[in-house]
């Protein structure tokens, strides 16, 4: 292939995604907000008749920001720079680009469609895996148009090196092909009942304690190969790129690579500590949780070093203090994360508040801060202008960062309680306190947690206000910045 | 075999897929770092690919000249 001067990057894709990562994202962040209001003030259940309660919302908002915005994200950013380390662009290849907005509509469509079958009750009851099958079947055939994709655009690309990021999209797509897959096989009921009951109702092939494994190697693993390795991939090209600084060790990204790979998918069973599963198990999935703080730590410090010599961009340049505070929230979810794995740290940790304190540090202070950062820097190179406001990008951030802080410290404090006092016995063995004298305990953390939520997602409008802003106001950028990112 | 037979194995094949992987990975290490030292391979060139990423920037390993490598050694 020869190279040609006048052929540029196309970033319609990008730029098609990037809008559904801000609307599901807003959109979930919404519901997540709402629902942790209802848990502190439980009157907020009855604004919508059933569709309002938080046994339907949760998972509206669980599948929301996983397979709405999560799942944008990474589409948004592989069709940025998936074309700048490859060195080829989407231009090239009008079967590609058709595939592509395919995968996007039907996407877009996708999960309104699913969205709104959650809303109405459809659900298989499995932890983020409640599509029921139609939907199921959708997002195979997204995910084998996004597959298809990538490799097209790999078969023709220039650079013939794949860079390291590359191998992480690579990961992900595999990854969540091969869990959704098992741990969504399920059986129509009305086809095969001679049409009784709903036609969108499913029963899972599994049962008991084969269910309860298979759907948390899901479940582990849909944040490993969710929330994690595309993420990872993000990193490793947005830092070095917006830093202009390369990667401070490419071996030590391949080693976490093949480290990652290798320890997560046998972590899952950390889920089913002190339950039926075999001991074995449970010992083995406790034992790759505390393994799994290499190669996670081996990535977090590899960014950190990549730094070196210029943390004077941390206080300039305020799109590298989100990436520095991702891969330091990062470190700190896959630290806490293992102590919870640890089986007498989970007898208290376990059904507790301090779970979803350990997932939103995790998701709010890492996905979602390596995801806005991704976007604030692809802006400029797809919109050709200058970010809108650097004041505002500032604002959000710490008013962001603040807000994660509020919401696992406070679930934290609320966890442990919970977990001590749900086990708290007298001298004679009998239980001090019944579940109601816990939840007025907690309140006030749950209020907290509330006002977490309404300042993260204030942080996010600001945002989305700031991307669009850039988008239709900026000052317009005659040349392509290389590195740092353009900001008014 | 009873369920107790099969947990069992299944114990001891885990047990055994992970030594195996433990040293599939150690080996994969050392061959990194050998190789490196060696002069056959620059690993850290390849972190230049996301900094010079224009489309008419030159390739770290452009894949047709690779191609001639591999043939020259041959
Ligand atoms: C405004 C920001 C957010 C707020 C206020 C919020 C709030 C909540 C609440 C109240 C729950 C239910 C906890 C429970 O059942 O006790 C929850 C669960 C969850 N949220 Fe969020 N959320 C937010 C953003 C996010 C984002 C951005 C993600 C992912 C990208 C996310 C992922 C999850 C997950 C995976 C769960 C399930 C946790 C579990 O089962 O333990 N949340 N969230």
């Amino acid at each position: 292939m020869q190279s040609n001067a006048a052929l540029e990057y196309d970033y319609s894709l990008a730029k098609k995604f990037t809008f559904l990562t801000i609307l599901f994202g807003i959109l979930g962040m919404i519901v997540g907000t709402l629902i942790a209001a209802q848990l502190a003030f439980p009157e907020l259940n009855y604004l919508l008749g059933e569709y309002g309660t938080f046994s339907r919302l949760r998972p509206v908002h669980t599948n929301t920001v996983i397979f709405g915005f999560t799942v944008s994200g990474i589409f948004a950013t592989w069709y940025y720079l998936g074309q700048r380390v490859l060195k080829v662009s989407m231009a090239e290849s009008k079967f590609l680009m058709v595939l592509g907005n395919i995968q996007f509509w039907l996407y877009f469509i996708g999960a309104l469609a699913a969205t709104v079958s959650l809303l109405l009750g459809f659900t298989t009851a499995k932890e983020y895996a409640q599509y029921e099958w139609p939907f199921d079947i959708v997002v195979v055939l997204i995910w084998v148009l996004w597959g298809v994709n990538m490799m097209g655009l790999i078969g023709i690309r220039r650079e013939k090196a794949l860079y390291i990021s590359v191998w992480y999209y690579l990961a992900c797509f595999l990854g969540i092909a091969m869990l959704y897959l098992f741990n969504n096989m399920e059986i129509p009921t009305y086809f095969t009942s001679g049409g009784l009951g709903n036609p969108l109702h499913s029963v899972s092939m599994y049962a008991g304690t084969n269910d309860a494994l298979v759907q948390w190697w899901y479940g582990h693993n849909a944040v490993a190969f969710g929330f994690t390795v595309p993420i990872v991939g993000m990193i490793y090209y947005f830092l070095p790129k917006e830093s202009g600084q390369a990667i401070y060790s490419y071996k030590l990204s391949l080693l976490s690579f093949w480290g990652l790979m290798f320890v997560y998918l046998w972590a899952g069973s950390h889920h089913l500590l002190w339950s039926t599963v075999p001991d074995w198990m449970q010992t083995m999935g406790s034992a790759f949780s505390v393994v799994l703080i290499l190669p996670s730590w081996g990535s977090a410090i590899n960014m950190l070093l990549t730094m070196k010599g210029e943390w004077n961009q941390l206080t300039d340049n305020p799109l590298i203090k989100f990436m520095v505070l991702a891969s330091t929230f990062y470190m700190l979810s896959t630290i806490e994360g293992p102590i919870q794995a640890i089986r007498s740290v989970n007898a208290i940790a376990h059904f507790t508040d301090w779970i979803p304190g350990h997932v939103h540090d995790g998701v709010l202070g890492w996905v979602v801060f390596m995801i806005m950062a991704g976007i604030f820097h692809m802006a400029p190179r797809m919109f050709k202008r200058e970010i809108y406001s650097k004041k505002l990008m500032e604002a959000q951030f710490w008013l962001q960062t603040t807000a994660v802080v509020l919401y696992f410290t406070s679930m934290w404090i609320a966890g442990i309680t919970q977990g001590m006092m749900w086990r708290a016995v007298d001298e004679y063995g009998n239980l001090m306190y019944s579940f109601i004298d816990t939840v007025t305990v907690l309140h006030p953390y749950y209020a907290i947690r509330a006002l977490s939520g309404v300042m993260y997602l204030t942080g996010f409008l600001m945002f989305a206000y700031n991307i669009y802003k850039t988008m239709t106001s900026g000052r317009e950028l005659t040349q392509e910045p290389q590195f740092r990112t353009p900001m008014a | 075999m009873d369920s107790t037979d099969i947990a069992n194995l299944q114990g001891y094949a885990s047990f055994f897929m992970t030594v195996f992987l433990v040293i599939m990975l150690y080996g994969y290490i050392i061959y990194l770092y050998r190789s490196e030292k060696k002069g056959e391979r620059d690993y850290e060139k390849y972190g230049r690919i996301a900094l010079d990423d224009e489309i008419d920037s030159t390739p770290v390993e452009d894949k047709p000249a690779s191609q001639r490598y591999k043939d020259e050694e041959k």
